[in-house]
């Protein structure tokens, strides 16, 4: 875990420090220059960070799903712990995403909230992640809690798939790549860049993963700490 | 063949205590001619397109439902009966007994809110009956599967009214999304086929929801 | 209540190391035993020692958090779903319908069962049997607690169980009521498996064998 640590803080550093300083030129010359994207700028530089928090918010929920699913298999409480450590997780970068992403739609597209797919989803993600939580805190013993949570967060991903097909029916999409361009109106991002961006991307979604799962093991061993004490009070 | 008659025996027990008592209906329909009042009032003389409209009209469904829906689950958890029909029926037992009711609920409850529209708005005028017919049932069916599962869900919570709908609404979305759009294509009456995609929609969602909610039932009713 | 009579099926019920925590605290736990027809069983313990999780847990309306029972029907292995029909069970938070009358309870919860044909005979033989015949045709919702309590047995005996489970047998029950429950109580053990939950040292005495719940005090 220290390796997973250190890497994270490594790569996710590289990616500040070169998402915000290499310079953008009409006509990149070397590996050192980004191109000019009309319309967009400097604001392209929001998808280093948007969209790997984003990305992190989808895959806590994925990880709280997968702990929940071996919870009701095995009904061993400690895999509770690792599912609502990775959901607190999860809502935490959700919500990073929406205000990164309604600031940056704010200077882009004009106002702060525009339902498009995209930002319908990741709403939609964070009211999942609200109704679970709301869910945890209204039920009496640990091993409910645990159970009918995990119920929840299966049923909410059954419901994912759909989006993926009902999104581009019922709204017209904004994000880069939707215009003119279906698949780009799908939740799914579809991303076309020059090399030198796209490794820095890259770089960033490997980065902001593995500092997802550094957080991760943190919170749960001190979930387990906690959960240590609190049955030595008694 | 057990399984169908006990099924049927729970539908059967349901409705009787529904007549009986008139926990759910009353309230339901009630709720149905209040909110529809509310929205009367605030746009009386407005002109209101079909996409207003059908938006509405579903609005109207889904409060109301969340208002009711957890009843079947809710009232057995208040009474101490839950370990009764446990010890009785087996969990798919329970479960299709209860969203056969809720389906019927569900059902009933779309259909008085269409006779209501059609009556108090004048541009609610169903120009493709068939996509509105498919729609409120596959609709209403995938509604009750949904809603079902939720409230078996919230029987077991402390706050069960307010979190019905926060947790049912996240879960709803896509179904709901769908047959606003395909009643908005009713009211512009498009031709059926325009509306097949929809329809595929919410059937796949009903099949779905309910054989998810049939293999997680298990874990929800047994403690 | 007699002419109904036991069908006589072979049963036991074998309890594996079984231990329930709740809010990740061990309720009992190593609970080991095995019962064949005819048997008794006591379950004592203290207030919160979990008799009644127990009893719920043999009646397969819970599940424990370790270890296991089996069930075994004519000397094959059964699920619960299967053995549920064997199984009678009285219990504080076993609740009958409020707005049905008595008659209509043991109809509608038989007819859910499935397993046997509906028998007006035998509920009008329970039904007598436990004192309530007279009011067949009242709403649960105005019976006594104590008549609630004797409609629980009737519900209990309806399908002969060959596994009768009794927690806290005599609870808000009168003389005349405890009286019907001793017989009851007497034939069951000789013709099938009875096990009591309960905290009463006369109630646990009606019982062959004995076994206590509840962790160590610490």
């Amino acid at each position: 875990m220290k390796a997973v640590k250190y890497l994270s803080i490594i790569l996710v550093t590289f990616v500040i420090i070169a998402g915000i300083a290499i310079p953008m030129v009409p006509e990149p010359q070397s590996l050192f220059e980004f191109p000019i994207i009309p319309g967009l700028e400097d604001k392209a530089r929001n998808i280093f960070f948007h969209v790997p928090v984003a990305w992190t918010s989808v895959l806590g929920f994925l990880v709280a799903l997968y702990y929940g699913f071996k919870y009701l298999r095995t009904k061993n409480l400690d895999y509770d712990i690792q599912s609502v450590s990775s959901a607190g997780l999860g809502m935490m970068f959700c919500l990073l995403a929406t205000v990164t992403g309604s600031i940056w739609a704010k200077f882009n597209w004009g106002s702060f909230w525009n339902w498009d797919p995209r930002e319908t989803s990741i709403f939609i993600l964070l009211l999942i992640y609200g109704a679970y939580f709301a869910l945890r805190s209204a039920l009496g013993s640990d091993e409910a809690r645990a159970r009918l949570s995990a119920v929840y967060a299966i049923l909410a991903g059954l419901t994912a798939p759909f989006f993926i097909f009902i999104m581009p029916r019922i709204v017209g999409g904004l994000h880069p790549g939707a215009k003119g361009d279906t698949s780009g109106s799908t939740p799914v991002a579809q991303l076309h860049m020059p090399p030198n961006m796209r490794f820095v991307f890259f770089v960033s979604l490997i980065g902001f993963s593995l500092l997802f799962i550094w957080l991760l093991n943190v919170r749960i061993r001190a979930a387990r700490v906690e959960h240590q004490l609190s049955i030595k009070d008694h | 063949m057990n399984f169908i008659v006990s099924t049927w025996a729970i539908v059967v027990k349901d409705v009787r205590s529904e007549l009986r008592t008139r926990y759910a209906l009353n309230a339901l329909l009630m709720f149905v001619v209040t909110s529809v009042a509310t929205i009367l009032f605030a746009l009386r003389d407005d002109e209101l397109s079909p996409e207003i409209l059908s938006g509405m009209f579903w609005v109207v469904i889904f409060f109301t439902a969340m208002s009711g829906l957890s009843r079947i689950f809710v009232s057995e958890e208040e009474r101490g009966t839950t370990l009764t029909l446990q010890l009785v029926a087996s969990p798919s037992v329970v479960y299709f007994g209860k969203l056969l009711f809720n389906s019927g609920l569900t059902l009933i409850l779309s259909s008085a809110v269409t006779v209501l529209y059609v009556v108090v708005f004048p541009a609610f005028v169903i120009k493709s009956p068939l996509i509105f017919g498919f729609t409120v049932f596959l609709g209403s069916l995938g509604f009750a599967s949904a809603a079902t599962i939720i409230a078996a869900v919230i029987a077991k919570a402390n706050t069960k009214g307010t979190l019905y709908p926060v947790l049912s609404f996240p879960i709803l979305i896509p179904l709901l999304m769908t047959v606003m759009k395909s009643t908005a294509r009713a009211l512009d009456g498009e031709l059926f086929t325009a509306a097949l995609g929809e329809f595929q929609i919410l059937v796949s969602y009903l099949l779905v929801m309910t054989a998810g909610s049939y293999l997680l039932f298990d874990y929800v009713w047994k403690e | 209540m007699e002419s109904g009579g036991h069908s006589m099926n072979r049963v036991t019920i074998t309890a594996h190391d079984v231990a329930k925590d709740f809010n990740r605290r061990q309720i009992f736990r190593d609970i080991s035993f095995s019962l064949s027809l005819p048997s008794s069983l006591a379950i004592t313990g203290k207030n919160g020692a979990g008799k009644s999780t127990l009893s719920k847990i043999l009646a397969g309306l819970i599940g424990s958090t370790r270890g296991s029972i089996t069930y075994t029907l004519n000397d094959k292995q059964v699920g619960i779903e299967k053995f549920k029909h064997s199984i009678g069970f009285v219990s504080p938070y076993l609740n009958l319908y409020d707005e049905f009358t008595a008659l209509e309870n043991l109809q509608l919860l038989s007819r859910i069962r499935a397993t046997t044909q509906q028998n007006e005979g035998r509920m009008k033989d329970l039904l007598s049997l436990v004192n309530l015949w007279q009011r067949r045709d009242d709403l649960v919702g105005t019976f006594s607690s104590g008549m609630k309590q004797r409609l629980k047995y009737a519900f209990a005996l309806l399908h002969n169980p060959n596994v009768l489970i009794l927690d806290e047998p005599t609870s808000s029950l009168d003389e005349e009521g405890i009286e019907f429950v001793q017989r009851i109580v007497r034939q069951q053990k000789e013709e099938g498996v009875l096990i009591v939950a309960t905290n009463d040292k006369e109630e646990a005495g009606w019982c062959a064998k004995e076994i206590h719940v509840g962790m160590p005090e610490r």
